[in-house]
């Protein structure tokens, strides 16, 4: 058995990171109807939330050195699995058990559970796996699902991954047992940009940083010299959009990842707000202001003349793409006060959606198509979902301040960032889409400005 | 030059009194010559700044160098133009000065939304500058949004002091 799987790998070995599946697990249910709205969708309403998983440590058939931050190769399947349990455990996503309070299974038994031992134990799921030596100093990581009362794998999947992104393989390994279980996309390997923030709050220094999706491989971009905002991650991970001030004007720079290096994207005498990709990478959506009015404008992501979109008096500001690419939802206040509208790419067909007294701010078009989460405005700043008719308001949370959400890949989770009354702090915060399970995301100083990228190719 | 200087000031005090109205920020204008502000501020009055130097255009403005807004506002009311008209007066008294006009917004609106909003503050201070004579090639706005706030905390006489357009010259 486990040399099918081996065989299936090594065909595949030229590839990075390799993502063979041999067990089909279901489509991601990406097409829902816009008016469809939330019904049976709703995460933790669902049966599956509940069932318990026990993850034990990953074996290996020998205990040798890796090129890892984990160790050896028994260390490592030791860490996998504890990712995995956190992954679940932090999402609010069934009932996870993790490798401290379980045995760890023999090589052999990756493949063939003792079931009669796991539903003793009162396990549901079963998540075991393997990891061991791949070519060169790479590693192979074997992912496994079982149900254990039926007694039967339901998922099963293998990666090779360089020893540097060993953790990559537990993500796939949870979006596996996650899609698996839910019927829905994965989400967990991904990352997310957000703004860092330290120092008083009348001269906050703000950078620009990147993490994973669970806050490991931190990093910072930028030095702080120069304030840094509202960053995008491209949608194929090469590169991020964001704002900068130089000589005191805010203008639009791309920071090139695979070359650590940062270029100003567009040049003008006037501020430049808002820079935004389309979901295909091909174009960008950046904000003008010319005389005190601002103005929403699209141009090709590879530089060229921009087209404006927008022409009220005002301030029209921000995007966000339908995932098809054939809409926009943005913000105005031509009507006296901010709220939020939809047009088509091109510019034409605007008409506001947002009709729920108070203002209506930062759209963002989640990745599925059905909703838009934005920031309602009403005394409490409150992050808020609706269909993209302006339907079916639902609030996600209610604190002094919370705004700019981002979708999860998936668009069943929102980030975003919580401003605290008084000392001005700012930290980064998550809520699925039933509003309960909302967590505090721990970064290595303030953070703001969240901006979940997509899955990872 | 003191004459029309005189004559300014008459001005100024008619469109305070005027201008007193319910509307705005700092009640006790001018503020006190706070730290902050004034970048090559003096001691006293032993050594007096020189003349035509942002130092000079703080203490001469004795706070009429910032102008403030209500929420989400953006339009220069009576006591706004008070202010501006002495900074006109300023910058007309020193031709070869540029100046800067920073708008800012408080903490309760948007990030991107109060940049925004802040650059459209900035533009109607260089606005109104103009309509007074100030060549618009000397001005140029800024807007810091939210992010740089003067008053530190979160209630309505700390946001009413952030909402702002500040004039600063450039030496």
């Amino acid at each position: 058995m486990i040399r099918t799987s081996l065989a299936v790998l090594a065909l595949l070995a030229g590839s990075p990171l390799l993502a063979q599946q041999s067990t089909p697990t279901p489509q991601p249910t990406v097409a829902v109807p816009a008016d469809e709205g939330l019904s049976g969708s709703v995460s933790d309403e669902s049966d599956w939330q509940d069932l318990g998983i026990a993850i034990p440590a990953f074996a290996t058939n020998a205990d040798v050195p890796t090129a890892t931050s984990a160790g050896s190769t028994g260390a490592l399947g030791y860490s996998l699995a504890q990712v995995i349990t956190a992954n679940l455990k932090n999402n609010g996503l069934f009932k996870p058990v993790g490798p401290d309070s379980l045995p760890r299974p023999a090589f052999e038994e990756v493949r063939t559970p003792s079931f009669d031992a796991w539903s003793g134990r009162s396990a549901e799921m079963l998540v075991q796996g393997f990891v061991r030596p791949g070519d060169g100093d790479q590693l192979l990581v074997g992912c496994y699902l079982y149900d254990v009362a039926l007694k039967q794998q339901l998922a099963s999947a293998a990666w090779q991954v360089a020893p540097g992104d060993w953790r990559r393989a537990a993500h796939k390994c949870s979006d596996m047992v996650y899609a698996r279980l839910s019927g829905e996309s994965p989400f967990f390997d991904s990352r997310i940009a957000y703004i860092a923030e330290t120092g008083p709050k009348d001269r906050r220094m703000k950078r620009l940083a990147i993490m994973d999706s669970d806050g490991a491989n931190h990093r910072y971009l930028t030095t702080g010299q120069t304030t840094a905002l509202t960053p995008r991650y491209s949608p194929d991970y090469k590169s991020i959009l964001y704002l900068s001030y130089f000589n005191g004007q805010p203008r639009i720079y791309i920071y090139d990842l695979e070359r650590n290096s940062q270029r100003l994207l567009l040049q003008s005498q006037n501020p430049l707000f808002a820079p935004r990709w389309s979901p295909d990478g091909k174009w960008v959506l950046y904000s003008m202001a010319i005389a005190g009015n601002t103005d929403i404008y699209k141009m090709p992501a590879g530089g060229g003349a921009a087209v404006r979109l927008t022409d009220t008096p005002g301030i029209d500001i921000g995007g966000s793409f339908s995932p098809d690419g054939s809409r926009i939802v943005f913000e105005s206040d031509r009507s006296g006060s901010q709220q939020v509208y939809v047009m088509n790419a091109d510019g034409s067909g605007q008409k506001r959606i947002s009709f729920f007294g108070g203002r209506a701010a930062t759209p963002e078009w989640s990745p599925r198509g059905d909703q838009i989460a934005f920031t309602h405005i009403a005394g409490n700043f409150r992050i808020a979902v609706m269909s993209p008719g302006g339907g079916e308001l639902r609030y996600l949370t209610d604190s002094w301040q919370d705004e700019a959400p981002t979708w999860a890949p998936n668009g069943r989770i929102i980030q975003f960032f919580r401003t605290a009354r008084g000392s001005g702090k700012a930290s980064l915060w998550q809520v699925d889409l039933t509003g309960r399970n909302e967590r505090r995301l721990q970064t290595p100083v303030d953070g703001s400005d969240p901006a979940w990228g997509p899955l990872r190719p | 030059m003191a004459k029309s200087s005189l004559t300014l000031t008459a001005v100024i005090a008619a469109s305070l009194a005027l201008g007193a109205c319910a509307k705005k920020a700092p009640q006790q204008l001018p503020p006190d010559p706070g730290p902050a502000v004034s970048t090559g501020s003096t001691e006293g009055t032993s050594t007096a700044p020189a003349p035509g130097s942002q130092a000079d255009f703080v203490a001469q403005m004795l706070g009429q160098d910032t102008i403030y807004f209500d929420t989400d506002k953006f339009n220069v009311d009576s006591a706004d133009q008070a202010a501006l008209q002495a900074q006109a007066a300023w910058l007309q008294k020193y031709p070869a000065k540029r100046a800067s006009v920073e708008g800012h917004a408080d903490e309760r609106g948007t990030r991107e939304y109060n940049l925004a909003l802040g650059e459209r503050r900035a533009n109607a201070a260089k606005n109104y500058l103009v309509s007074l004579g100030v060549d618009a090639s000397r001005l140029t706005t800024v807007s810091y949004g939210k992010e740089r706030p003067v008053a530190l905390g979160s209630d309505e006489e700390s946001w009413a002091k952030n909402r702002r357009a500040v004039t600063i010259t450039i030496d």
